[in-house]
């Protein structure tokens, strides 16, 4: 039994498992920090960013200067974005029997796998996974593809090249695997081959391994997944969390007695409380707004926004604030409420309790309906007619350099009434910021991240004992900037198998026994 | 195992359905519902069928319910708070939201309206609520370490599902009511190859195979469409949720493209309900529905309006969506006291009426009602039926028990002379035994199930590397020792069995002699055998020895002359119990003689 390790990053697993002559993918996650080293991608014309002045290296020689411009003294790629793959070359994908999606986070390299490796299998994954994913990848897609950029930038990523620039980018890992993003066809195509399942459903694969998605608590229709033989047991859990928000509760009980456990997908901010984050966001919001302010919230289209906008259904009448207009700019704005109300089954209790007489399980329906929420594709058609200050924008992307948050960036950034306040936990918020330098614009971090914090992790292991933990290399020491805090890392006895990437772990099972049937003649 | 009875009310009788199934061991009840046609005891099911003596809750298992309608769910409070049970009841969510509205609608018409007493209360249905578990679809439930359920979408109303039970090796399937062809707001039933012991299937619509949707549909809006164009109302009973939602689809697409201005009506304070249930549940709506939701919700109606009750007496053309669908109670049964006199109305009845109900006699042309009160009513506007119910037809049934694959087949919810025929033509086809119970009739179906054992790994690679390479479409004969203890069963190695039980191993082993002719000396002889069985036997270890015998693997063959035949010699053949296999094809081999020497 192997496991092939494609990604390095912790909370965008993409783990290949070989389990009773069975390929298994776990996760394909995308990681999209690469996209902080390109320059951001305006949607209407900005001065500033077409001016910039071309890189010159220190001998003077200039033949990077139309792929990499100066900003805010750092260097930033001047091309369409472009993401990191999960390594491809580890072994081969043509020959992943299925793929077991646990989140709608973790599936952003679905179309890189499925159109691009000859994989022919089936990929797995609950129904709300699939439409939130899909809004996602749309999101993406459209926020690159309408503004179109002719160049694209390749000569920095040569070896030689790259060892001459200034950090970040000379340090900038597994750049020959920086990819495009994708189109909506191979979007389309990607989504086809997905299955759909429901939690706590059996599918037997090829008669050998039984796989099982279970709820994981983290977002709608999020799951850990069992594989299992009647004699071994792997738990994946990835992106799970134990805090009451709008998902059906994690299914602890289901990962007992497993032999091995493979943990992915824990907080990034292990050191901040979601509720006191969440605290925090209400309170700067209200004194930017109260002082004549703008708020520009970064955010993806789905998952905290619906916990943000209930927050805010509850407190805006008593601070004061009924009458500032809260906007919510996606491609996918519409779809992504529409879609948030009709998932009853795959809500915490209190929110199905909601839809059985029958009500909306999300008080942003009331937001919308009295005019206190509204929603538009994008910054150009109605909004422009609408748009009234001071107010509150929700809007993507998190990483500052495409889609409509770019242009209240660039509208907002000059005046210190207004505040950008981060919620998203998957980017450095300053390296989101600096090609925005100098700022006039408050920054708020209030980073929510609902995953499981090591308290929890430790707490959880006791509970479900698993024979051996396998983990990311990060989680099994302090994170880099706090040496000191051992507290946070995965402390289990025996002691967590650790991976990183484009490594194979072979997993340690005993199994004694096997499971075949008598035909009833023999036992008469 | 699987044994089977059957409640009064289900089976050859379109009434109520409530079906107690055995199945090794475990009691389940699918379904509690109500018949309609009754106003006395004979409405529910009667639950001392179950057990005389002892508590529901200690007999039954589980209880499952396939969809809201109280003909599948009606008697439910009544069974677990008046009869008492406590144990978990399942359903889906859709089911679980909707069925606890439909039974208060139904009791405040019983007792509020009828002044009946003896029936249960507001209370007793959010008690009974409780004790529900919903359940997503194909999720494997376990209702204890032995027993799982799963649901499986059956298209009938809005959370409608059949239900597969499963203890070890042994399964049922339960369609409850299933529509096997997409409509215009529902998918079709689905199920897998799960091939169960025993499928019992729905059968309302047994014999007809039904012309096409869309010639039906045709058919109504133009009887609709002639009536409301001469003046006349149209009055369609129906229940709240299920068919009514159709239906307002296909007028409110009719009226829009038609531009017509004649009023549409839903009666009761349930509409707006049952749409949002809808809005909210789309998930379980067809794939159409849900792929444009966002973009247009199809249950926001702009032609379908609240039905107030003095609307009924407004002169012009209407049409009145009332409840319920079998005109047995209720604000459907006013309107039509109202409007039944004038022959320009029409009353259109969209699904199947119970025996005893007004619906039903209409139906079956009585023209003249003894009401309430000894009083008749003379039926003089036209009576239409037309069967918009989303249950299989024949042909849809045959489909499902293709899907599943089923080992035997038993029909409910039908009538007898239609089942007996569907009956036929299943067993003709799938080779199948089908059953038909009566009412409180018990079937007892035998099953044949493979005992699941756990191999250790050790035996089980010894055994499947002994002898020619394996091939995986032949059965292959293993040998090892079972082990039962504690109710598990493990097949282990002899060693391993001796080493845990503690026990001395004796040996046991058989010998034979074969006679064969050859006048050559003794050791010749051996020689010959020694050649043939080495030309024959390739895979195996033949060895010649010192001592004058033969080994193939560990039996061995030993020659002596016979003594008072010199001509003929003796091959003592032994070997040892496990090698029983060899030792006997060795012996049918020698048996054969040897062939003629070419040297």
């Amino acid at each position: 039994f192997f496991q092939y390790c494609l990604s390095g990053h912790p909370t965008l697993p993409c783990n290949v498992l070989k389990f009773k002559s069975t390929t298994i993918m776990l996760d394909c996650g995308l990681d999209m920090t690469s996209t902080l080293n390109f320059l951001p991608m305006p949607l209407v014309q900005s001065p500033r960013l077409s001016k910039l002045p071309g890189w010159v290296l220190k001998d003077g020689s200039t033949f990077l200067d139309k792929e990499l411009k100066e900003c805010s003294g750092h260097v930033f790629v001047d091309s369409v974005p472009e993401f990191c793959l999960p390594e491809t070359e580890l072994l081969d994908l043509s020959t992943v029997d299925v793929i077991l999606i646990s989140n709608y986070h973790c599936m952003m390299a679905l179309p890189y796998i499925t159109e691009y490796t000859g994989f022919t299998g089936t990929v797995y994954a609950t129904e709300p996974t699939v439409q939130i994913g899909r809004l996602l990848m749309e999101e993406l897609v459209n926020s690159i593809e309408r503004v179109p950029k002719a160049q694209s930038a390749s000569m920095w990523k040569n070896k030689e090249v790259q060892r001459l620039l200034p950090a970040p980018l000379k340090d900038a890992v597994e750049v020959s695997m920086w990819r495009k993003c994708y189109t909506m066809p191979e979007v389309n195509a990607a989504l086809s081959k997905i299955q759909l399942v429901g939690y706590s459903q059996k599918i037997e694969l090829f008669g050998a391994v039984q796989v099982t998605p279970l709820s994981s608590g983290y977002a709608l229709g999020s799951s850990n997944w069992i594989i299992q033989s009647h004699y071994e047991k792997v738990s994946y859990v990835s992106g799970s969390s134990l805090l009451t928000t709008h998902p059906q509760p994690m299914d602890q009980a289901s990962l007992k007695n497993s032999d091995v456990l493979i943990l992915t997908g824990l907080t990034q901010i292990p050191t901040a409380n979601p509720d006191g984050m969440v605290g925090e966001f209400c309170s700067n919001l209200a004194m930017t707004v109260r002082n004549g302010g703008n708020v520009l919230v970064p955010c993806y289209p789905s998952g905290v926004i619906y916990d943000l906008l209930e927050c805010l259904y509850q407190y805006i009448d008593s601070a004061g604030l009924s009458n500032v207009p809260f906007y919510f700019i996606s491609p996918v704005a519409n779809s992504s409420l529409e879609f948030s109300q009709i998932f009853a089954e795959w809500l915490c209790h209190n929110k199905q309790t909601k839809v059985y007489l029958p009500e909306p399980p999300f008080p942003h329906a009331e937001l919308i309906q009295t005019n206190k929420l509204k929603h538009y594709p994008s910054i150009h058609g109605d909004f422009s007619n609408d748009f009234k200050q001071p107010c509150v924008v929700f809007t993507g992307h998190p990483s500052l350099r495409f889609g409509d948050v770019v242009h209240f960036m660039e509208l907002w950034g000059k005046s210190s009434l207004n505040t950008v306040i981060f919620t998203e936990p998957d980017f450095s918020y300053l390296d989101a910021l600096a090609p925005y330098q100098p700022l006039a614009m408050k920054c708020v971090y209030c980073p929510i991240d609902t995953r499981l914090n090591f308290i929890q992790v430790s707490k959880l292991l006791k509970e479900v004992q698993p024979l051996h933990v396998v983990c990311p290399e990060q989680y099994t020491q302090p994170p880099p900037t706090q040496s000191h805090r051992t507290d946070l890392m995965i402390d289990c006895q025996p002691p967590p198998m650790s991976y990183r990437r484009a490594e194979v772990l072979t997993l340690p099972y005993k199994r004694r026994y096997e499971k075949i049937e008598i035909m009833p003649e023999v036992s008469n | 195992l699987v044994c089977l009875c059957l409640h009064p009310g289900a089976g050859q009788d379109v009434g109520r359905s409530c079906i107690l199934v055995s199945i090794a061991g475990k009691n389940v009840m699918l379904d509690c519902g109500m018949h309609m046609g009754y106003n006395d005891d004979r409405r529910f099911p009667d639950f001392s069928y179950i057990t005389q003596n002892g508590r529901l809750t200690d007999f039954l298992d589980c209880v499952i319910i396939s969809h809201f309608h109280l003909d599948h769910c009606g008697a439910l409070p009544y069974f677990s708070e008046m009869v008492g049970y406590d144990g978990p009841i399942y359903m889906t969510h859709p089911t679980k939201a909707i069925c606890p509205i439909l039974l208060e609608d139904y009791r405040k018409i019983t007792v509020d309206k009828k002044g009946e007493t003896n029936f249960f209360t507001s209370q007793m249905i959010k008690d009974c609520m409780k004790k529900v578990v919903a359940v997503h679809l194909h999720q494997t439930v376990q209702v204890d370490e032995e027993l799982e359920i799963k649901a499986y979408y059956a298209g009938h109303v809005l959370g409608a599902a059949m239900f597969q039970i499963k203890v070890g090796c042994e399964s049922v399937v339960y369609t409850g009511d299933y529509n096997m062809t997409p409509d215009r707001h529902l998918g079709a039933a689905w199920i897998d190859k799960c091939r169960p012991d025993l499928l019992i299937s729905e059968s309302t619509y047994a014999t007809t195979i039904r012309d096409s949707k869309r010639c039906r549909e045709r058919d109504f809006l133009k009887k609709v469409h002639e009536t409301v164009e001469r003046g006349g109302k149209v009055l369609i009973p129906v229940f709240a949720l299920g068919r009514a939602q159709e239906l307002c689809i296909l007028l409110e697409t009719f009226w829009e493209r038609m531009n017509l201005k004649a009023p549409i009506y839903f009666s009761t304070g349930l509409t707006e309900k049952a749409n949002h249930y809808y809005k909210l549940f789309i998930t379980w709506t067809n794939q159409k529905i849900r792929k444009t939701f966002v973009q247009r919700n199809m249950f926001e109606f702009k032609h379908i309006k609240a039905f107030d009750r003095a609307f009924a007496d407004n002169p012009g053309p209407m049409v009145v969506f009332a409840t319920p669908g079998m005109l047995h109670a209720g604000q459907s049964l006013q309107i039509f006291r109202k409007w039944a006199g004038n022959e320009k109305n029409m009353v259109i009845m969209p699904g199947y009426c119970v025996q005893g109900t007004v619906g039903h006699k209409i139906l079956s042309g009585q023209r003249k009602l003894e009401m309430e009160g000894r009083q008749i009513l003379e039926v003089k506007m036209q009576v239409e039926y037309m069967s918009f119910s989303a249950h299989a037809d024949a042909k849809g049934i045959m489909q499902l028990i293709r899907q599943a694959e089923p080992r035997n087949v038993l029909l409910v919810h039908g009538e007898a002379k239609k089942m007996e025929f569907l009956k036929q033509k299943i067993e003709q086809e799938f080779h199948v035994n089908c059953y038909m119970p009566a009412n409180g009739e018990t079937t007892t179906i035998f099953t044949n199930p493979s005992i699941p054992v756990d191999i250790s790994l050790g035996l089980l690679k010894r055994e499947t590397a002994i002898g020619l390479l394996p091939d995986a479409k032949k059965p292959k004969l293993m040998h090892g020792t079972l082990i039962m203890k504690d109710n598990s069963f493990r097949l282990v190695s002899p060693e391993q069995a001796l080493k845990e039980l503690g026990l001395a191993e004796h040996q046991l082993r058989f010998t034979c002699r074969v006679h064969i002719q050859d006048p050559r000396k003794e050791h010749e002889t051996v020689l010959r055998v020694y050649n043939h069985l080495k030309g024959v036997l390739k895979d195996y270890s033949v060895q010649h020895l010192p001592d004058g015998s033969i080994t193939v693997e560990s039996i061995l063959i030993q020659a002596t002359a016979h003594s008072e035949d010199q001509g003929t010699k003796v091959l003592l053949v032994s070997w040892t119990y496990q090698d029983e296999e060899l030792g006997s094809y060795l012996t049918s081999l020698l048996k054969k003689g040897l062939p003629q020497s070419t040297a």
